[in-house]
């Protein structure tokens, strides 16, 4: 299993059948410290998670076993959303992505 | 699961005979942007998708779990086409 954080969604309507009803989202892979690592991939989601939200995700066969006998043909799945990571006793908070629009604010905020 | 782009076909006379009937696709791997990465991959296609568009291609043994693909020799298929990446 690996750290991911959801970054965007897709959306498709030519699909296998099996696929139908399923969310497929954006994920980049994390380090445990939550840096960005390796490459953005397609994951199905089976717990509801949203953008900006640090997941951990399975790779293989196992990525189907969630949606039970359906097998659906997927080779990435989220399957649990992380509250917190501990490190060596260090605590590492999962914070929420800065929003464009709040930098902006807090800029306009500023005293000149 | 990655996004990818379909840029050709292969055409194969000499096979194994479950794969016979069955698309083959070349593919370039792209970001959520639209940027091509780097390789190649050779995908059985399962959505009748066509060159120039943007596909989700599944790989590994959950490749055989698409539709028409049990017990065959296949580790990559294209399993949707992609109308939308939506990012944050």
């Amino acid at each position: 299993m690996y750290l991911g954080r959801v970054v965007g969604c897709v959306w498709s309507t030519i699909k296998n059948q099996s696929l139908t009803g399923l969310r497929m989202l954006v994920v980049q892979p994390l380090t445990p410290e939550l840096k960005n690592t390796g490459k953005p991939l397609i994951c199905t989601d089976s717990t509801g998670a949203g953008t900006g939200e640090v997941i951990y995700w399975v790779r293989g066969k196992e990525a189907s076993f969630p949606f039970g006998t359906s097998e659906p043909p997927v080779d990435t799945t989220i399957v649990g959303i992380v509250d917190s990571v501990h490190i060596e006793q260090r605590a590492v908070p999962v914070l929420p992505i800065p929003r464009k629009a709040a930098t902006s604010r807090k800029a306009k905020a500023k005293p000149c | 699961m990655i996004l990818a782009r379909v840029v050709g076909t292969v055409v194969a006379t000499r096979k194994d005979p479950r794969l016979e009937g069955k698309k083959l696709l070349i593919l370039k791997p792209i970001s959520p942007e639209g940027k091509d990465e780097s390789g190649y991959v050779v995908s059985v296609d399962t959505v009748s998708a066509g060159v120039g568009e943007r596909v989700i291609a599944v790989a590994g043994s959950s490749a055989r779990l698409a539709e028409g693909c049990k017990d065959t020799p296949v580790d990559n298929t294209i399993i949707g086409i992609v109308d939308e990446v939506h990012l944050d």
